[in-house]
């Protein structure tokens, strides 16, 4: 690496200025356009809308935000937010992401809570539910397809389904267990 | 029902909050076993709703949370319970940009993401299953779980459209009088 400049080439700090204003818009219509989950909404307004990223960007720190707990897109923000307008940025990009659907979230749901006695809306949010939950087997195969997975990856992907989803273990256990395991033979298959 | 306590509450998503790998959709088994089977806060259908309002709203799928919160301790519940599931995985994920930024590409930092993807997936359909497993009672629900499924596997059109026919097919078969 040339240099002992921290700030790799690769990741420009100063490629792009990003105002605060700019950072909680964006973030306040990632927020409210997305529907059934916020991260293909994060794309395109970052990378394809905004230019604040470009995809390579985006992509590696995705891909931090992913492998860290938390929500995607929330680390995402965290991140984002950091890198153009330090920890008052973080703090700006959260806030605007959360804001507007919490409001509408309450809407709904005291609209809800009012309404549940009528059996067209209780047989209306079954349907829902039944959906709901085919969206997020959906999502799980689509990112399975998506990420053309070794027949290493199936198996711990597998082992994880089944300690949660079959066995109902304790979430803190199975990962705490599994994820070492996965993360070493993810390295020694890389070097084999 | 008594209101939950508020320590208990910041508790239990704070501990949620540092083991969300893949995020909310990841722990709904670990968020239904804890809030409906430890604590008792709710059951199974209540818990289902909730699930289904925070899908169809707009956001993140974390606020499901805050959704709980506020159904078992009201404004103030929502308040605690949002901030404990977000501060900690937050704080952690400002840590770990600044790192990551510094030693972009580092090999052991591929590796880690390359052992967890797959975990990651395989809780999602984990909780696909188990939300399944509590909200499909009846041959029409689980085809419609089912339909979406592939909808949402085969097409990049907005999911919402999906859970908008499942409500319309759904209220449609209660008229006819089909169980749901």
């Amino acid at each position: 690496m040339p240099g002992s400049d921290a700030s790799a080439p690769s990741l420009p700090k100063a490629a792009k200025r990003v105002g605060r204003m700019e950072l909680f818009l964006g973030f306040l219509k990632i927020g409210v356009l997305g529907f059934g989950g916020v991260a293909p909404w994060a794309r395109r307004v970052i990378v394809e809308e905004r230019a604040w990223l470009s995809e390579e960007e985006y992509a590696s720190l995705l891909g931090v935000g992913q492998i860290l707990p938390g929500p995607n897109t929330l680390n995402l923000a965290v991140m984002v937010g950091d890198r153009f307008q330090r920890a008052l940025g973080a703090l700006i990009a959260v806030a605007a992401l959360m804001t507007m659907p919490l409001a509408i979230l309450m809407a709904v749901a005291s609209l809800y809570e009012r309404f549940a006695a009528f059996p067209e809306v209780a047989s209306a949010m079954s349907g829902t539910a039944a959906a709901a939950a085919g969206l997020v087997i959906g999502t799980a195969l689509k990112m399975t397809r998506r990420l053309r997975p070794t027949r290493m990856a199936i198996l711990f992907g597998l082992v994880a389904f089944v300690a949660i989803g079959v066995l109902r273990f304790p979430l803190i256990a199975v990962v705490a267990v599994l994820a070492p395991i996965s993360i070493a033979a993810a390295a020694l298959e890389r070097r084999a | 029902m008594k209101p939950a306590p508020l320590w208990q509450i910041a508790g239990t998503f704070a501990s949620l909050s540092l083991v969300a790998i893949g995020g909310a959709n990841a722990v709904m088994p670990e968020l239904q076993r804890q809030v409906v089977q430890v604590l008792g806060w709710m059951n199974d259908t209540t818990f289902a709703s909730l699930f289904a309002i925070a899908q169809a709203a707009p956001g993140p799928n974390v606020l499901i949370v805050s959704l709980i919160g506020w159904h078992v301790a009201g404004l103030a519940g929502l308040a605690v319970a949002s901030l404990a599931m977000i501060l900690p995985s937050s704080l952690l994920a400002f840590g770990a940009g600044r790192v990551v930024t510094r030693l972009a590409g580092a090999r052991a930092i591929r590796a880690i993401q390359r052992g967890l993807v797959p975990i990651t997936v395989g809780l999602i359909l984990a909780s696909g299953v188990v939300m399944a497993a509590t909200a499909d009672h009846a041959a029409l629900s689980i085809l419609l779980t089912a339909g979406t499924a592939f909808y949402v596997f085969l097409s990049d059109w907005n999911p919402l459209w999906a859970l908008s026919t499942a409500a319309i097919v759904s209220l449609l078969g209660s008229w006819l009088g089909l169980p749901a």
